[in-house]
């Protein structure tokens, strides 16, 4: 039987962008309210399953030529360096910093180094997801 | 004494890591400039840190010992702490030095365009620091953590050719035997630090009286002695040696006779202060130390293979230091001035350790020689290579004498040296050495025969004789310059102790003897190392030795059936391989016992011990009290999602197709997290959304490899009566722990201090992702690291499986 597609896939389209944009907003309120890189990185990785369903995952892996293995091993790298920055400053492990800053557009925000500590969890939650999901899926 | 703290501090440090260092960039170096040979950019390393190390002599040998001290564990008493004291200064000499003639050596060796070089130098490296770190350290467990660095760089050098059946074989042996000592010598040392109260060496040897009388003492000498003689391949656990010798010829060179192998010697020599107080030392060092030399000599004249010879040489030589280092001990046992006597002892394994390094050395060396030129070690296909090779043979000559105990060569003093120790140890009134003592000196004896015999089938079973040119791969001819120069080298040094011993007297056996024997000061002692005492019964015993080796040399044709007596499935490597093998088989049919193959059998191990472990510690804390006085009104949403939650999972059990299933599961999971919203927790509500979203579409991936649901054994009766039992329990269980917990609250909840503190301390209004990212960040730390371990090994799984099936089929 030959399915016919194409609503599921256009409005997968719009809606995984939709979705990303979200999780990126979520990934990054995170301190402030509900969200946060764990969060935000499902979303992610949700947005990607969606493509997943409405396409397939040749299709995926060639709009998004990612390997997601490097994703982890970026994400793990991005949080182990963050951890271990504190060393450099003569404070105890996982030590963050941070200072309010007036920033053009955005005004007052408090940058913070447990962004980037939370940027390696996202990372590192959509690669783990994705390599599971992918290699699952791919054995058949 | 007199300590110099902290000026050294960074130097001595860094000469330990910086070949940790250097190896990190060696890949690097190794692709850039591929068309020189790594090992011109290692060599300058090892000849640095000699110099350096040479730098500190004149000052060790006045008495002034240089330490330093770097945190790391602080709070568990494990700090980087180096100390360079007589002993240490000697051994950093020898592991800089000879390393430094090693790779010159291995620059020749090793051809660059067909070996992997850089694996190479990063593990020698790799060996270099961690030795240098474990007669330096000053902290038990950082010598601990070198002394395993060295035992697995020593596993990835044997390794190097891993494509070779026998150098895995030897690689693992090695590891087995060395890392079994190494854990229990751990044992030792904790033991140790729980008499003590201290991991600090030094500190050790000032309560030297007080740890003697502890009923701990010799549970942790057993256990450090294990460690050692495993490490220095002493009887019966030298079997590892042999078949290390499957090491390209300058990693056997370095580590397995002139370094890597004298750290069990080092060990004893080490903490011989601390433990010389009890005769066990003395019995168990001097005996297995006299047995390892005769047996090692005696099985060294059997072999056929030049390296397997000397590698059976350096087991004996190994056990004649070690019976050196127990005699010594006795030392301690006299206060008067006689003690001088054991104290030569001492002197002589110094001594002896200085001159194995360097003859060994040049042995090894040559051996490598002969392999590399002619294609084979084995001593039937050799002969006549004098007239090719006129440099090795004189090299060879040099080293076999000097092995064997024949005057001008430093051998030939330190044997004397040994030979008086061991007839002086029948002197003692203490251990009962009126009966056993006389032992000693006639093992001593017959020990040295045998040296003299494989030391002569060394020369002259490859240097002389008839030539067989059918039965060698290459033509033979002279080594090429840079590969002589090494050898030379320790050749010359051989002769040139051998004329001046004094040279090294004062300068580097002083103060190493004095670092064994910490209770005489310098002063008290002036070393003199003589090569005529008049005609001693040592010298009877040398030419005794010279006679009957002749002897039995020319007459091997006929006493060699001696070596059938002991059948070879009794042999200790017999032995090991079988009890390999047992160990195999038995851990398999343990694992088979309890490993299905199933996942439901795997759910049902953890849920029964779920359910077994929870429900005893509940009915033994006596936690059934239920208080449902503080709890909020049940309003009519909370019913309706019990409702749709309960349903669902029974209507689960009913479901004919498993994508029914998935879907319901679907459902509950989405109940929820309606469940999270009403208890305003938006945090969780938010994650358990997507999660169940995602592993919904997991589940319709998985969905294809599952198996049909009303299929096999879940049709039968008692296996659904099983499963239900079980899964009962757990709700059981759970609802029950939900009540307790929710009643008896046994301290004050830890939530408000994250209320107070999240903004303050963090800066964050999200107190859940606060502790996600900075309270517990370390915990997020792990938990992502696990996740991704997950990943990779579900990856690597499935990868794997496919493979292996396209493997097969590639076999059909």
């Amino acid at each position: 039987m030959k399915t016919n597609d194409i609503i599921l896939q256009t409005v997968a389209k719009v809606a995984s962008l939709v979705i990303i944009l979200f999780s990126i907003y979520i990934f990054f309120g995170g301190h402030y309210s509900p969200g946060g890189g764990f969060v935000g990185g499902l979303l992610a990785s949700g947005a990607i399953v969606l493509l997943l369903l409405a396409y397939d995952l040749k299709t995926v892996a060639n709009m998004l030529p990612v390997d997601y293995k490097l994703v982890v091993a970026a994400g793990l790298l991005i949080s182990s360096a963050t951890v271990s920055g504190a060393l450099f400053f003569d404070a105890p492990l996982m030590t963050h910093a941070y200072q309010y800053f007036e920033l053009p557009l955005l005004g007052h925000t408090s940058l913070h180094t447990a962004v980037l500590f939370d940027l390696g969890v996202y990372l590192v939650v959509i690669g783990i997801t994705m390599t599971i999901i992918q290699t699952i899926g791919e054995s058949e | 004494m007199e300590f110099r703290e902290v000026e050294y501090m960074s130097s001595l440090h860094w000469a330990i890591l910086s070949p940790f260092f250097i190896a990190c960039f060696i890949p690097l170096v190794y692709k850039q400039f591929h068309r020189v040979h790594t090992g011109w950019f290692v060599l300058f390393l090892p000849i640095v840190l000699f110099i350096y190390f040479t730098g500190f002599i004149h000052e060790v040998g006045d008495g002034r010992h240089l330490s330093a001290s770097l945190g790391w564990i602080p709070s568990l008493g494990i700090n980087f702490d180096v100390y360079a004291d007589g002993l240490s200064l000697l051994f950093s000499l020898l592991i800089t030095g000879i390393g430094a003639l090693v790779i010159l050596y291995s620059i020749y060796y090793l051809d660059k365009d067909k070996e992997k070089l850089h694996t190479f130098y990063v593990y020698l490296l790799l060996f270099m620091g961690s030795m240098l770190g474990l007669v330096l350290s000053d902290n038990l467990i950082v010598l601990y953590m070198f002394w395993e660095f060295t035992s697995l760089s020593s596993f990835l050098l044997i390794g190097y050719w891993y494509h070779r059946e026998r150098s895995r074989y030897g690689a693992q042996k090695s590891l087995l035997i060395t890392v079994l000592g190494g854990l229990s010598m751990l044992g030792g040392f904790v033991l140790l630090s729980f008499m003590g109260d201290t991991y600090s060496i030094r500190e050790l040897m000032g309560q030297t009286g007080e740890l003697a009388t502890d009923p701990l003492f010799t549970a942790s000498l057993l256990l450090i002695l294990l460690g050692a003689f495993t490490k220095s391949a002493q009887f019966p656990f030298h079997i590892w040696l042999p078949d290390a010798m499957e090491a390209p010829t300058p990693v056997s060179a370095y580590l397995h006779s002139a370094t890597m192998v004298k750290a069990g010697i080092y060990l004893v020599a080490r903490l011989s202060p601390v433990f010389a107080e009890s005769s066990l030392w003395f019995w168990l060092i001097a005996s297995a130390g006299i047995l390892t030399l005769v047996w090692g000599s005696y099985s060294a004249v059997k072999q056929t293979d030049l390296k397997a010879i000397l590698a059976y040489s350096t087991i004996s030589q190994l056990g004649m230091i070690m019976s050196l280092l127990g005699a010594g001990a006795a030392a301690l046992h006299y206060e008067s001035m006689d003690k001088n006597i054991y104290m030569a002892a001492t002197v002589a394994a110094v001594f002896h350790l200085i001159n194995h390094a360097t003859f060994k050395g040049s042995l090894f060396m040559a051996a490598g020689i002969v392999d590399h030129e002619t294609g084979t070690r084995d001593i039937r296909k050799l002969g006549g290579l004098m007239n090719f090779m006129p440099i090795t043979f004189t090299i060879t000559i040099i080293g076999a004498f000097s092995m064997a105990g024949l005057p001008p060569f430093n051998g030939f003093l330190s044997k004397e040296m040994f030979f008086t120790s061991m007839v002086r140890v029948t002197e003692m009134e203490i251990f009962n050495m009126e009966t056993w003592g006389v032992l000693f000196p006639v093992l001593a004896w017959v020990g040295s025969i045998f040296t003299f015999v494989y030391s002569m089938i060394i020369v002259l079973k490859t240097f002389t004789g008839k030539f067989k040119p059918e039965k060698l791969e290459k033509k033979p001819h002279e080594a090429p310059l840079g590969m002589l120069i090494p050898p030379v080298i320790l050749a010359s040094l051989v002769i040139i102790f051998g004329f001046f011993p004094n040279l090294l007297a004062s300068t580097v056996i002083e103060p190493a003897v004095a670092a064994i024997q910490p209770g005489l000061s310098q002063k008290q002692f002036q070393i003199h190392i003589s090569h005529w005492h008049g005609f001693t019964i040592e010298l009877y015993m040398t030419l005794g030795v010279i006679l009957l080796g002749s002897l039995l040399y020319i007459t091997w044709d006929k006493w060699k059936c001696v070596y059938h007596i002991i059948p070879g499935r009794l042999s200790l490597n017999r032995m090991y391989d079988a009890l390999l093998a047992g160990m195999e088989r038995g851990s398999i049919g343990v694992t088979k016992l309890f490993m299905t193959g199933y996942i439901r059998t795997y759910l049902v191990y953890i849920f029964l011990f779920f359910i077994v472990s929870l429900g005893i510690t509940l009915w033994r804390e006596d936690a059934f009290a239920f208080d449902v006085g503080n709890t909020a009104p049940v309003r009519l949403y909370e019913v309706i999602i019990s409702v749709i939650i309960a349903t669902s999972a029974i209507v689960i059990l009913f479901a004919k197709s498993r994508l029914t299933s998935i879907i319901i599961l679907g459902a509950i999971g989405y109940m929820v997290s309606l469940f999270f919203v009403l208890f305003r927790a938006p945090d969780l509500a938010l994650t358990q959304l997507v999660i169940e979203t995602i592993s919904v579409a997991l589940f319709l991936l998985c969905f294809y490899h599952l198996p049909k649901l009303s299929s096999r054994k879940e049709e039968r009766v008692a296996f659904r009566l099983n499963n239900a039992l079980i899964s009962i329990g757990v709700g059981v269980i759970v609802a029950l722990i939900a009540l307790s917990s929710h009643s008896n609250k046994l301290f004050e909840s830890i939530s408000n201090y994250y209320i107070e503190n999240a903004y303050e301390e963090a800066g964050g209004k999200n107190i859940v992702n606060v502790i996600l990212v900075d309270f517990r960040g370390l915990d997020t730390m792990f938990e992502i690291t696990v996740l991704g371990i997950a990943a990779l090994g579900i990856f690597a799984l499935i990868k794997l499986r496919l493979a292996r099936g396209t493997l097969k089929d590639e076999n059909e």
